[in-house]
C-alpha cells in the first residue's frame, strides 16, 4: 500500500501462547478518521492478509476512490458501504507479543448509541479519535460520556489528522486541554493525548520525525502498556477485592454431590473461603474448587469453574456466591442509571423484565428522576426517557438481587431490561448514580497525575 | 462417557492468560445459552473450530452429559477424514448426534440440485432451517469466529434469528457486558457463538493446549488437486478435472473444512500443530481468501447468505 510499503514489521510481531487480552472501545466523531486509525493499527501491526488489502484496493477503485481506504478494512457491512457510516460494532483483533487486542469499533451516530454501549460495556479502555483541527466535537463528547459512565476510565485519544495542521503543537494542546476538562468531569483516572496522522501512520505502530515536541508514546506502546482486565474485576478494591460467583449451572456429581457453576469475579475465590449464598443469606464454606483440568486452590478473576461447598443447600441458577466478608447488598428498590434504547419513551409504572448476572425477573420503574445532559455533563430533571437517553430511575424487582454499585462491580453492578412482549433488550442499567463533577471540580485531582505525555 | 479429573494432578493455579480468557468465556457463553434455552444444538461440522467448540462443551458440562444434542448438516460431498473424525468423537464422548442431510433436502425436493461437480454449500442453508424447525431448536451453538469475516465481526455473540431464519444485522440486540438475553418467541431463534472473539491463531494454539485431535486433512499430506477459480481443489468424486485442467499432486493440508467442491487446500509441509501455528503466524492470506469458494464471489458474499440463514 503507498506510503507504508517501507514499514517493516515491528519486532515483537509474532504472537506466542502466553499473551493477556485487553479490549478496548474505538470511539470518534463521523469523519475524524477513526477507521482509517484501526485500519493502519491492523496494516503496519501485520494483522492484515493480502487478499484483505487486495479486497479493500478494489473496493476503493471500484468507488473512485484515489488513496487506498483504510476505512473500508472495519466498515464491513453492504449498507454502511453505501451510506459512508458506521451503523453496528465491528470486532477486530490484532496481536503483539505480550498482547492480545480486542478492537470494538464502535459507531458514531447517536441513533446506534445502543451499539455504542455494546461495545463499551466490556472495555478496559477507549481509544477516542479526534480531528486536531475541530477539537472535541458534540460526538465525541457524548461518547466519552456513554463510556465513562459504562465504567472505562481509560482513555487514549488520538489527536489525528496532524499533518493537515503541519505538525503544529499549538492545535495539539488545545486537544489535550480538552481533554483533561472532559476527563475531570467525567472522572477518568487515566489518559493521555498522542499526536498521529492515521492516513500516513506517523505515531501509531511507528514513531516520527514530525513531532520533535512529543516524546510520549506511540498508539500501539500505550495499548501495550495499560493495565487490562479491569472491567471483569471490577474497581473492588475499597471492598476488599470481595469474590462473587453467580450461579449459572448446578453440575451434579457422581456420588450425590452438587457443584455450582460459574464465572469468578470482583476478586480471587479460594478452597477454605467463607462464603454467603445470596439473596438467602446462607453462610457456608468452599471445600473445593473444580475444573476439568482438575481443582484449584485459588480460582483467579473471569475464569470458569465449579465450586463446593460444606453444607447441603438448595442453591439453584441465579443465586450469588460471595465472600463472607464483603458481600454485596440485597436489594429490591434500587436506584439505577440506565441507557435508554427503545422507540417506546420509558415512565415510572412500566413493567419490564430485568436480567441480572443470572437471574431473570419482572420488575417495575417506580421513577424516572433525572436525564444526564451530555453535552453539558449535568443531571437534569426529567420524568420519561426517549430512545438514546441516559437517564437516573427507581426500580422495584420482583424477587430481591444481590447487587454491588456498578463503580465496585461491573459484574454484579449491571443489568439489562428486557421488554416482555418483544423480547428486546431495552435499557443497560448501572446500579448507583452517575459520577459527574461540576466545572469547576473536574479539573484537579488524579486525572493529571496519572498521563504521561510531555 | 469421559470422566472428569482423568488427567488430575492435584490442586494448581491456573495462569490468566489470553486461553485461559477465551475459554473461560466460552464455557460461560454455553452454561448460559443451556440454562436459559428450552431445546439448544450444537451444530458440528466435524472442522477444526467445531472441534475446539465440542471439547469446550465437554468442559461446561462434565461430569454431567451435555445438556443439548449435537448436529451435523451433511452435504453429501465430504471428506471421509472429516465423516470419520465426528463419528469417531462422538463415540468416544458418547453424546447424541443428529445428522440433517442436503441430499435429503435434496430428494423430497425442498432444493434443487445443482448437479455433481456443483458446490452445495447453500443448500446447507434449507436443510439447518428444516432441522431446526423440526426439532423446534431455540438456540444453535456455531463456532463461527468474527475474524473470518467482515459480516461476521459484526455479529453478536448470541445472534437473533427471526422465524424465517433471517439476520437483520440493523437491528441487532444490544449486548451488553456477559447478559447474553436469548430469550424468543415460537418459530425464532439464536445463534450463540462461543468462539466470537477467538482469530485462526488462538484456535491453534488451543489445539496444541489442550492436544485436541482434529481430522487428518489440517496437517501436511499428498494428494492430487486442480487449480481451480484460484483454489487448489482435492480431485474426488465430486471435484472431477475439467478439460484443461492439470492434475498435480502436491503436498497441502485444509484451514477450514466444507463441502468438498469449495474448499480449497493451501501448500504447506506443516505436518504438527507446532509448524501450523508457525505457518498460521506467519501467512499472508485469510483463512476463508485461501480457501473459500463461496466466499470469492463478492464482496458481501458472506453476509448475503447470513442474512437467509446460513451458519
Ligand atoms: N489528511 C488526513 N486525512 C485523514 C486522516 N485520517 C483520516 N483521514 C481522512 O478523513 C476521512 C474520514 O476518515 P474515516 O476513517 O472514514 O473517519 P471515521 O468516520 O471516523 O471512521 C477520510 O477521507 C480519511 O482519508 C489523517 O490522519 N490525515
Amino acid at each position: 500500500m503507498r506510503g507504508t510499503s517501507e514499514v517493516s514489521p515491528p519486532d515483537d510481531a509474532t504472537p506466542t501462547a502466553c499473551m493477556d487480552l485487553l479490549r478496548f472501545a474505538a470511539v470518534g466523531s463521523v469523519d475524524d478518521g477513526k477507521s482509517t486509525l484501526i485500519g493502519r493499527l491492523l496494516y503496519d501491526t501485520r494483522q492484515l492478509f493480502d487478499d484483505q488489502v487486495a479486497a479493500v484496493e478494489v473496493a476503493s477503485a471500484r468507488r473512485g476512490i484515489g488513496e487506498v481506504d483504510l476505512s473500508f478494512i472495519t466498515d464491513g457491512l453492504r449498507a454502511e458501504r453505501e451510506q459512508g457510516i458506521t451503523i453496528d460494532v465491528a470486532y477486530r483483533y490484532a496481536a503483539t507479543r505480550r498482547r492480545k487486542l480486542v478492537i470494538a469499533d464502535c459507531p458514531g451516530h447517536v441513533q446506534y448509541t445502543r451499539n455504542m454501549a455494546t461495545g463499551a460495556s466490556t472495555s478496559d479502555l477507549a481509544l477516542v479519535v479526534v480531528d486536531v483541527a475541530t477539537g472535541l466535537r458534540e460526538q465525541t463528547r457524548r461518547h466519552a460520556c456513554i463510556a465513562a459512565l459504562l465504567g472505562v476510565d481509560q482513555f487514549v485519544v488520538c489527536a489525528n489528522k496532524m499533518d493537515l495542521v503541519d505538525w503544529r503543537e499549538g492545535p495539539y494542546r488545545q486537544v489535550e486541554a480538552e481533554v483533561q476538562e472532559l476527563a475531570g468531569r467525567l472522572g477518568v483516572s487515566s489518559w493521555r493525548v498522542i499526536p498521529v496522522s492515521a492516513l500516513h501512520g506517523d505515531f501509531v505502530v511507528r514513531r516520527s520525525p514530525s513531532a520533535p515536541w512529543y516524546d510520549g508514546p506511540t498508539v500501539l506502546e500505550a495499548l501495550e502498556d495499560a493495565p487490562s482486565g479491569a472491567w471483569a474485576e471490577g474497581h473492588g478494591t475499597q471492598l476488599g477485592g470481595g469474590a462473587r460467583l453467580p450461579v449459572q449451572w448446578v453440575l451434579r456429581r457422581r456420588g450425590g454431590g452438587r457443584s455450582y457453576a460459574g464465572m469468578v469475579n470482583g476478586g480471587a475465590l479460594r478452597t477454605g473461603d467463607e462464603v454467603v449464598v445470596l439473596p438467602e443469606g446462607w453462610r457456608t464454606t468452599v471445600t473445593a474448587i473444580e475444573t476439568y483440568d482438575g481443582p484449584l486452590d485459588e480460582a483467579p478473576v473471569g475464569i470458569s469453574v465449579s465450586v463446593d461447598v460444606a453444607d447441603d443447600l438448595d442453591v439453584s441458577r441465579g443465586d450469588l456466591l460471595a465472600d463472607a466478608k464483603s458481600p454485596p447488598s440485597v436489594l429490591k428498590d434500587l436506584v439505577a442509571t440506565v441507557c435508554w434504547f427503545s422507540d417506546r419513551p420509558l415512565r415510572g409504572g412500566d413493567r419490564l423484565r430485568v436480567k441480572h448476572t443470572t437471574r431473570t425477573t419482572p420488575a417495575r420503574v417506580t421513577g424516572v428522576t433525572g436525564r444526564v445532559d451530555v453535552h453539558r455533563l449535568e443531571v437534569a430533571a426529567a420524568d420519561e426517557l426517549v430512545n438514546n437517553d441516559i437517564g437516573i430511575i427507581e426500580l422495584t424487582t420482583a424477587v430481591p438481587l444481590a447487587v454491588d454499585a456498578y463503580r465496585d462491580d461491573r459484574i454484579t453492578g449491571s443489568f439489562v431490561l428486557i421488554d416482555e412482549a418483544t423480547n428486546a433488550t431495552v435499557a443497560a442499567g448501572m446500579v448507583g448514580e452517575p459520577f459527574l463533577a461540576g466545572p469547576g471540580d473536574g479539573c484537579s485531582g488524579t486525572a493529571s497525575a496519572t498521563r504521561r505525555t510531555a | 462417557m469421559e470422566t472428569s479429573g482423568s488427567q488430575r494432578r492435584g490442586p494448581r493455579r491456573v495462569s490468566v492468560d489470553h486461553l485461559a480468557l477465551l475459554e473461560s468465556h466460552a464455557i460461560f457463553v454455553l452454561r448460559e445459552v443451556a440454562a436459559e434455552a428450552e431445546r439448544p444444538v450444537l451444530l458440528f461440522s466435524g472442522g477444526k473450530d467445531s472441534a475446539v467448540l465440542l471439547h469446550l462443551a465437554v468442559k461446561a458440562f462434565r461430569p454431567g452429559g451435555l445438556p443439548f444434542p449435537v448436529m451435523h448438516v451433511d452435504t453429501g460431498h465430504n471428506f471421509p477424514e472429516v465423516i470419520k473424525f465426528r463419528d469417531e468423537q462422538m463415540s468416544r464422548l458418547g453424546e447424541r448426534l443428529i445428522v440433517a442431510s442436503v441430499q435429503e433436502s435434496i430428494d423430497r425436493g425442498r432444493v434443487p440440485d445443482p448437479g455433481p461437480n456443483a458446490s452445495r454449500n447453500r443448500l446447507q442453508t434449507t436443510t439447518l432451517l428444516d432441522a431446526i424447525a423440526e426439532h423446534a431448536f431455540d438456540a444453535c451453538f456455531g463456532g463461527a469466529r468474527r475474524d473470518e469475516d467482515k459480516a461476521r465481526a459484526k455479529e453478536r455473540v448470541l445472534s437473533f434469528r427471526d422465524s424465517f431464519g433471517q439476520w437483520d444485522p440493523k437491528r441487532q440486540r444490544p449486548e451488553l457486558w456477559h447478559l447474553y438475553q436469548g430469550r424468543v418467541q415460537p418459530g425464532e431463534h439464536v445463534r450463540a457463538f462461543p468462539l466470537s472473539d477467538w482469530t485462526e491463531l488462538d484456535i491453534w494454539q488451543y489445539v496444541s493446549r489442550e492436544s485436541l485431535e482434529l481430522p487428518d486433512i489440517y496437517y501436511a499430506h499428498r494428494r492430487p488437486v486442480v487449480k481451480r477459480d484460484g483454489m487448489l481443489l482435492a480431485v474426488c468424486e465430486w471435484v472431477v478435472p475439467l478439460p484443461g485442467e492439470e492434475v498435480r499432486e502436491e503436498s497441502v493440508r485444509f484451514r477450514t473444512v466444507g463441502d468438498a467442491t469449495c474448499t480449497g487446500a493451501v501448500l504447506s509441509s506443516a505436518r504438527t500443530v507446532a509448524q501450523v501455528i508457525d505457518e498460521t503466524a506467519t501467512s499472508r492470506v485469510s483463512e476463508r481468501g485461501a480457501t473459500r469458494a463461496d466466499d470469492k464471489f463478492s464482496e458481501t458474499a458472506m453476509e448475503d447468505r447470513k442474512r437467509e440463514g446460513y451458519f
